[in-house]
């Protein structure tokens, strides 16, 4: 029988592969697609425990994070395009310009 | 029983396309495997009865936000980051530490579980012939409780519309 | 054991045969559509089309598909192989998997979700990817420039075709398709009379999402080669070629099943309006005394041997169309009928729509680009929002009295939204006109 342990467990996980990925990637798109995994494992949480408690609010708060993940990749990657049109680099390393 | 073969099924291939997601060299091939982890992601939504969220997580998470991201990768050219170490430094220094994290939230987890009541991870779920249509529910709730969120959350949309489009100008 | 693993697996097998109809037939519809149009495009333009390959050119579909399976596979040098062979496959499973929860007739649908209409336009979405990563994959700037033109023309319609389905889904009152189609036999009419606007806002967009003229630049021939198709050859282009049309027939379905009435037949409650029954065989009928007259005409035997065959096909199908209408009451024949006919008036539809989209290929010039984006955002975008706002306000005031309504008639309500989504239409195309330059008198 699936409980919520196995969604806490799986939702963990996705997790701890999402912060992997943003603390150890260079590459700044990688890294903003690892965030968006996170989001994710969020939202996995939050429909499991809204369908255990049969409430309609977890599933409400996942939509508004989905809008947030939305808007914030939006600006994140306009970031990366107006920063490689100046650097030409995507590498997290290079983006040194204020370092002394 | 198909309940169990549906979130293995879907777990596993979320679990899997996420290591894929964060060690493969090519930017693109990332991608499609966030995609095929996102999909998994709603496939569980749709195990877990809320099919307004699984489409929800398709039209706006698949096709939308991931068609951004690859539109992104080939507008940047990514060819020269290939060639360079895909992984910091001290990699294996910060991946402990995430993972060391990962477990201390599974210990907390544990925990909980041996010092709550069993009844409280054994919960039955509703079954499935006493659920409302999970639309009529989202639907209802976003209009009525929750409009002051649900107003916000289109200015935020229309603030990060305006700012991506000036970020990622021309300047002329 | 055993009976446990059939009660697993009984209620699936009707669905199971419904897919394998649908996967097996569709590729040889759509092969036939390619048929239409080039016989429809060479009738506009005062030729005859291929009549070579079969009698007036019946087997040309096939003669293409046999080449381009024997054809040679080409991969050029230094694409990205896995996601080369993977962009074609996303394609036409997007395309394919769309016509699940299409209803084809009372019976026939492989599953009725309850967000059917989203999960449509959710699958539209999934269509962009084999595109954006076909022309990626093809290692050519071209190819790249092509697939992002494509997407982002499918992304701009996207929005606007939704919005368009979602003032027709306001009349349904919910987001399954079957039900839908049941709320227009409720309602007594087809809902593209309480939503003229969005039908036809719908009918643009569509034609925008499936890359048809006039919105084809991006696969134009005399553009980009062939834009994110170019360097795919032999069975891997048959698949984006399939995808396409596959596409086609799937907006006409999304359009037959909101706003025509699905599988109902014209009149569906009326009792006046029964000789509508009689005219699916009278049109068979038609076909096969017709196939039988050009028969001697044609000037191979083996073509001679097709028309009858054609005919004999057309005979039976006007057969089986036939016995559920003269079947006495309530035996198994008259409890067909829904269903037989149901699919007739289906595919009907289907094809008065797609006859539209060729219409309009060969009638009306290409948009550029730049066109193309500025009438999907400042002008489709605009009045699909006010069409939404509008059907809201009509719902509303036709809302009986105790409902929270004003009880007004439908048909006021209507025109009234109808108007207003007009007026800003023409203010919008007031606005958004390019005054040409006017040229300078020459000097002498």
């Amino acid at each position: 029988m699936i409980s919520i342990n196995h969604y806490l467990v799986l939702s963990l996980a996705l997790f701890t592969i999402g912060v992997i990925g943003v603390v150890t990637r260079r590459n700044v798109i990688i890294i903003l697609m690892s965030i968006e995994l996170i989001l994710n494992a969020v939202n996995i949480n939050l429909v499991a425990f809204s369908r255990l408690y049969g409430s309609v609010n977890g599933q409400i708060f996942s939509i508004f994070i989905i809008t947030d993940a939305a808007a914030e990749a939006a600006v994140g990657l306009g970031i990366i395009i107006a920063f490689f049109r100046n650097r030409e680099t995507v590498l997290g390393d290079e983006m040194d310009l204020l370092k002394g | 029983m198909a309940d169990t073969i549906l979130f293995y099924f879907f777990g596993g291939l979320a679990v899997l396309s996420a290591i894929l997601v964060v060690t493969r060299r090519n930017a693109v091939h990332s991608a499609v495997f966030l995609v095929t982890a996102l999909l998994a992601t709603a496939g569980l939504f749709l195990q877990l009865r809320a099919e307004f969220l699984f489409i929800v997580q398709v039209i706006l998470y698949v096709g939308g936000i991931m068609v951004l991201f690859i539109f992104v990768i080939m507008l940047v050219n990514l060819d020269v980051a290939m060639r360079q170490a895909q992984f910091n430094r001290a990699w294996y220094v910060w991946g402990l530490l995430a993972v060391a994290m990962g477990a201390q939230v599974y210990v907390v987890f544990h925990y909980a579980r041996m010092q709550t009541s069993a009844s409280f991870f054994n919960q039955a779920v509703a079954p499935v012939e006493q659920l409302e249509p999970n639309t009529q529910l989202v639907g209802q709730a976003l209009f009525s409780t929750y409009m002051l969120p649900f107003e916000i959350a289109s200015i935020l949309l229309l603030v990060a519309m305006i700012g991506a489009v000036v970020m990622a100008k021309k300047r002329v | 054991m055993l009976d446990r693993l059939i009660e697993f697996f009984k209620p699936h097998v009707w669905p199971l045969v419904f897919a394998i109809v649908i996967v097996a037939l569709v590729p040889l519809i759509a092969g036939y559509i390619v048929l239409l149009e080039r016989k429809v495009m060479a009738d506009m333009q005062a030729r005859l089309g291929p009549m070579r390959v079969g009698p007036h050119g019946l087997l040309q579909p096939i003669a293409d598909a046999l080449k381009l399976l024997l054809k040679e596979d080409i991969i050029p040098d230094g694409a990205d192989k896995w996601i080369f062979w993977l962009a074609p496959l996303l394609s036409v499973t997007a395309a394919m998997l769309a016509m699940s929860v299409i209803p084809f007739g009372p019976v026939f649908q492989i599953a009725d979700l309850n967000v059917g209409i989203l999960f449509l336009l959710g699958i539209g979405s999934m269509g962009i990817y084999g595109i954006v990563l076909g022309g990626w994959a093809s290692n050519s700037h071209y190819s790249l420039l092509g697939a992002l033109r494509s997407s982002a023309q499918l992304v701009s319609y996207e929005t606007a075709a939704g919005m368009a389905i979602v003032s027709g889904l306001m009349f349904g009152g919910t987001l399954s398709t079957r039900a839908l189609v049941q709320a227009q036999l409720d309602s007594h009419m087809w809902f593209f009379i309480c939503a003229p606007i969005g039908f036809f806002l719908y009918l643009v967009a569509s034609i925008a999402e499936t890359n048809r003229a006039p919105f084809d630049l991006p696969e134009a021939e005399s553009e980009l080669v062939a834009g994110y198709m170019t360097e795919y050859s032999g069975f891997r282009w048959a698949l984006y070629f399939l995808a396409e049309y596959t596409n086609m027939i799937v907006v006409a379905s999304i359009a037959t099943t909101l706003f025509l009435g699905g599988w109902l037949r014209p009149f569906p409650n009326a009792g006046w309006a029964g000789f509508f029954d009689y005219i699916p065989m009278l049109l068979m009928l038609l076909v096969a005394g017709y196939c039988v007259y050009r028969a001697p005409k044609q000037p191979v035997q083996i073509q001679k041997l097709v028309m009858y065959g054609v005919a004999g096909l057309c005979a039976l199908l006007a057969i089986i169309l036939a016995l559920p209408v003269f079947g006495s009451a309530g035996s198994i024949l008259a409890a067909m009928k829904p269903g037989v006919h149901g699919a007739f008036w289906f595919l009907a539809k289907v094809t008065l729509y797609l006859y539209v989209f060729l219409w309009l290929r060969f009638t009306v010039p290409r948009y550029r680009f730049d066109q193309l984006m500025s009438l999907g955002w400042h002008f489709l975008i605009p009045i699909s929002i006010v069409n939404v706002l509008g059907v809201g306000i009509a719902l509303y005031l036709h809302r009986s009295v105790e409902e929270g309504g004003k009880g007004w008639p439908l048909a006021a309500s209507i025109i009234l939204t109808i108007l207003a989504t007009l007026a800003v239409a023409a203010w919008l195309a007031k606005r958004n006109e390019t005054k040409p330059a006017l040229a300078e008198p020459e000097k002498f």
